[in-house]
């Protein structure tokens, strides 16, 4: 029995998924066997947040992107859109409407725009798609318009050109634009800047961070990468495996990770200006591919606390700290003060 | 310039690497001079286009057309290896050199096993008998910390980070003085990441080869590496001490690079990173290849072309740090 | 910086990263450039012309029964006479009009049909995908020439649009297989992704997105659908199941070989469309390759130039 998560701090909800699962099925036609990408995942996204989802590959971060996206239709669960959910949008009307309240931006500014066409193509097409209110005169100068708030001026010289003849960070302000064109409430920012060089990935995240404080707009930005997500962002999600393993405020969980996944992801992260932390132990598996799981802690086998119950009993996501919840048999044993809550505050 | 230390197993000198074009050459490699000591490792950072890649190939003399060795020399215990034949090359290669790829999966031969790769390895530069072969691979497996059953393993029945600690064994397999690396952990996960770098620093002590790490991602090395060599648009722009580097990056492209880390620790500041792109290698601009993006440009900097200046035993190549100009313009340090 | 150190020489398959107006503007420059090209075209525009100009170069009627038969050769009657009493030179000028007739439209009919069958199995996926491709899999494995045989016999020795559709039906399939494969490794790409999530409709992705991204691979699949046209036609016609009252080089050899040209004294009969044949089949077989060389330079042969 699955009790809602609170509403974040900070304004009303604007996306928000219950048990949200996604298999995909492997092997040939006659196979009966399951790749659990996602797996019962509960998240809220509010007004004027950005939500950061890190996790390595596999994680299934991708995949609740493109769910939310409507690129692929979960296995089961809901994603309500302020509160309705948008399985039952039917009408091209509708869940174009939505579309444009919850674009994506790509992580491969190589591969995300198409390279027959100027980069004004995708632009216009958004434009043209959502914003019927405008004339063609009127589209053309809203492109211009786009193209300078992401920083990319002259924007008429922009507009005319191909994708191989812009670098790697501005094709990706590129792909922020054509976001921007429908007027969105939410981004998707699936790893954008993962495939930048690293002088020009702060421009993007700063960029974010502009956008959601002028515009209002909040954005889900899923990465690898947690010091840009404490960079940028206000909540932060750890998905481990299709599940979330943590979840809360960027800073807490930082500072104090309870799920021992989260406290391993920080001591891998090469920070130049950390001390050089004692080295983790030889023999490191990586993380699974979920295929026909059974019950019990995904992250048993990798785990230096597993204890009996976690290949018996799968973690629920407990509140921990305020606002700070972890999906740990032995973080939440370890709480003081006999402080379990099971499911979420009740508000 | 750069004095030859008694123990130096490699030593590059002023080498240029151009690529033949329909435009004309492009210059990738401009001038580069360095130095690995024996048993040091040298990190080699910088951006996508700025050369380190075909810096590497042209060490390994892995270069093949159109990108050439215009001039310099690539000095190996002090015989040059630019000039050498294919036939002296080959006895070097693997014995006393030997190089790690970006991607194993690439690399490797995926209908190999690892055993059977490694048998080729080892034909391809010495004559052992089976068993002796058999030794070999089983010791160097267990010293990158794969079991030996794995002989008999196909690639993609190893994890990632298996695969490139298999690439490993396979450079290690004639205990080289010299392994070079292009990128190994870039495949994968931070976490693996982590484990096979120490993994790499823990045999480097070990072992005692020296080391030519080449990545984009500094902050990986910096734990790691002795001395650290940044590349921009093709030359070497500051090369010293890893620490010293990192506490105080002297041209201010290195400087740059180090304000793009958001921390996890520690206050969150506004980062600026560095504006721009870089240059058009065909077309790089004039003076100083940086002086466009640069926030403490002198108007010398559009004109000249800056060399090396010792600065503490470390060299930058900026004109910053150019001791002799006195009366040098500077223009204050900008917060941008 | 984008220069490939170790060129891919498994890439026979063309980059779809080239730009259109780039290519365009570029494509006349490499056409020009390349001597494949470049010959390729001239013969294509010579049969062209030659084509549209039938009435002009030929000196008489075509079918006209007006001379003796086997006739020599003479500055009359370039290459003779039929054993019916006809002009083979003239003949062989208007005959080009069919058999380059057949070429393109055979030609461009096979590429239709792969291109809708391999591009809407990547696109679809899933069951249709197999459907699809178990059916494209069928007609490859059947043998052609049989298969032509029967199809154009049961048609009773149809005239041109049989041969049509006898071309397309045993020569499409080839053509669909590539196709599919370039398409589905077109489908991951996230331009597409992009496409869908700012709401196009399926048909425009496919139509606007896909396909102009296959427009190397496609034209590529025209060339060899028309060389193979050329070849089918004239084989089948030679042996028979075209329409003998038609005029093209392929019946005209059918109405040598009947005649026993070469022994006859005539062998110009049968050796003259046998070359434009060939010479046409060449033109495309050139102008396939110069594509190759075009869209991917490490195909092209090595200049090297100091």
């Amino acid at each position: 029995m699955i009790t809602d998560l609170p509403t974040p701090p900070g304004g009303s909800e604007l996306l928000r998924t219950r048990a949200l699962t996604k298999h995909f099925k492997m092997g040939g036609v006659f196979s009966r066997s399951h790749l659990h990408a996602v797996d019962g995942i509960d998240l809220v996204i509010g007004e004027n947040e950005i939500v950061a989802v890190v996790g390595e590959s596999g994680s299934g971060k991708s995949t609740l992107a493109r769910l939310i996206a409507m690129v692929y239709k979960p296995t089961s669960g809901e994603i309500l859109h302020r509160g309705s959910p948008i399985s039952a949008l039917r009408s091209r009307r509708k869940i174009l409407d939505y579309r444009g309240r919850v674009p994506m931006v790509f992580q491969d500014p190589y591969g995300s725009l198409s390279p027959v066409y100027r980069v004004s193509h995708g632009l216009m097409r958004s434009l043209k798609l959502h914003r019927t209110d405008l004339s063609d005169r009127g589209r053309r100068q809203e492109a211009e318009y786009l193209l300078e708030s992401v920083g990319l001026t002259p924007p008429a010289d922009f507009l005319a050109k191909y994708p191989y003849e812009l670098s790697g960070g501005q094709r990706q302000r590129i792909g922020f634009a054509q976001a921007l064109a429908c007027r969105p409430e939410l981004i998707l920012a699936d790893e954008p800047v993962s495939m930048l060089d690293v002088s020009v990935r702060i421009g993007v995240l700063n960029l974010m961070s502009s956008l959601r404080r002028r515009e209002r707009i909040s954005f889900l930005y899923i990465t690898h990468d947690i010091a840009s997500a404490r960079y940028v962002a206000d909540r932060i999600v750890v998905m481990y495996a299709g599940q979330i393993a943590e979840t809360g405020p960027v800073e807490d969980v930082l500072a104090h990770p309870k799920h021992p996944y989260t406290q391993l992801l920080l001591s891998a992260v090469p920070d130049p200006r950390a001390p050089v932390s004692v080295p983790a132990s030889a023999e490191v598996q990586e993380p699974p591919r979920v295929i026909d799981p059974q019950a019990g802690c995904r992250f048993r086998d990798r785990c230096p606390f597993a204890i009996d119950e976690c290949s018996r009993v799968t973690p629920r996501l407990r509140l921990l700290r305020p606002d700070h919840e972890a999906a740990c048999h032995v973080a939440a044993s370890d709480m003081e003060g006999g402080e379990q809550v099971s499911g979420a505050l009740l508000n | 310039m750069i004095q030859a230390q008694p123990e130096t197993v490699l030593s590059v000198e002023e080498l240029c690497v151009d690529y033949v074009t329909d435009r004309g050459p492009v210059r990738a490699v401009d001038r580069v001079s360095l130095e690995v000591a024996r048993g040091e490792f040298l990190g080699i950072v910088g951006e996508s286009g700025c050369g380190k890649s075909t810096l590497l190939f042209a060490i390994a003399r892995l270069l093949s057309p159109p990108a050439e060795i215009t001039s310099g020399a690539v000095r190996f215990n002090g015989r040059d290896m630019v000039a050498m034949r294919d036939e002296e090359l080959r006895h070097l290669r693997w014995r006393e050199y030997s190089v790690v790829m970006q991607s194993a999966m690439n690399a490797l031969n995926p209908v190999m096993t690892i055993g059977a790769q490694l048998k080729d390895v080892i034909h391809a530069h010495d004559h052992m008998g089976a068993r002796e072969i058999g030794e070999r691979s089983r010791e160097v497996l267990r010293l990158v910390g794969i079991d030996p059953v794995h002989l008999r393993s196909y690639p993609h029945q190893l994890s990632g980070g298996m695969r490139q600690r298999a690439m490993i064994a396979m450079a290690l397999v004639f205990t080289p003085e010299l392994v070079i690396m292009d990128e190994p952990t870039s495949a994968l996960d931070v976490v693996a990441q982590r484990s096979l770098m120490v993994q790499i620093k823990q045999l480097q002590r070990k072992i005692g080869f020296a080391a030519i790490f080449v990545t984009h991602d500094m902050s990986l090395v910096s734990h790691f590496s002795d001395r650290l060599a940044v590349m921009y648009a093709g030359q070497v722009v500051e090369i010293g001490d890893t620490r010293r580097l990192f506490a105080e990056p002297k041209h201010p492209y290195t400087a740059g690079l180090m304000g793009s880390f958001p921390s996890i620790t520690g206050p969150i500041e506004p980062l600026v990173g560095i504006g721009g792109a870089p240059p058009d290698l065909a077309h790089p601009p004039a003076g100083c290849r940086f002086h466009p993006r640069c926030p403490r440009v002198m108007p010398r900097c559009s004109v000249d072309n800056p060399d090396f200046y010792n600065q503490e035993k470390d060299l930058v190549r900026c004109f910053l740090y150019d001791g002799r100009a006195a009366g040098a313009e500077r223009v204050s340090q900008l917060d941008h | 910086m984008g220069v490939n150190l170790v060129a891919d020489p498994t890439r026979a398959v063309a980059s779809p990263d080239a730009p259109r107006a780039s290519v365009l503007r570029g494509f006349g420059a490499a056409l020009l450039g390349n001597r494949k090209a470049m010959a390729g075209t001239a013969l294509l525009v010579f049969f062209a012309l030659v084509a549209v100009l039938a009435p002009v170069i030929a000196p008489y009627p075509p079918q006209a029964i007006l001379f003796d038969q086997i006739l020599p050769i003479s500055p009359q009657h370039l290459l003779g006479t039929t054993g019916n009493g006809q002009d083979i030179f003239s003949q062989l000028v208007w005959g080009t009009r069919e058999s380059l007739a057949i070429a393109i439209l055979a030609g461009l009919a096979a590429t239709a049909v792969s291109v809708l069958v391999g591009v809407t199995a990547a696109y679809l996926g899933g069951v249709w995908d197999h459907v699809l491709d178990l059916f494209t899999d069928v007609f490859l494995v059947i043998p052609t020439l049989p298969l032509m045989i029967v199809i154009a016999a049961y048609a009773k020795g149809g005239g041109f649009w049989v041969l049509v559709i006898v071309i397309v039906i045993t020569g499409w399939s080839y053509g669909a297989r590539q196709l599919r494969v370039q398409a589905l490794s077109l489908r991951n790409r996230e331009f597409l992704d992009a496409a869908r999530v700012r709401g196009e409709r399926s048909l425009y992705i496919v139509l606007a997105e896909i396909l102009p991204n296959m427009t190397s691979l496609i034209v590529a699949n025209f060339l060899g659908a028309a060389l193979y046209a050329v070849l089918a036609a004239a084989g089948l016609q030679f042996i028979g199941l075209g329409d003998p009252n038609e005029l093209s080089w392929g019946t005209m050899l059918y109405w040598a070989e009947n005649n026993g040209a070469l022994l006859a004294g005539s062998p110009q009969w049968a050796i003259a469309p046998g070359i434009c044949i060939a010479v046409l089949g060449g033109a495309f077989a050139l102008l396939n390759y110069a594509f190759d060389e075009i869209a991917n330079p490490a195909l092209r042969p090595v200049k090297r130039r100091r």
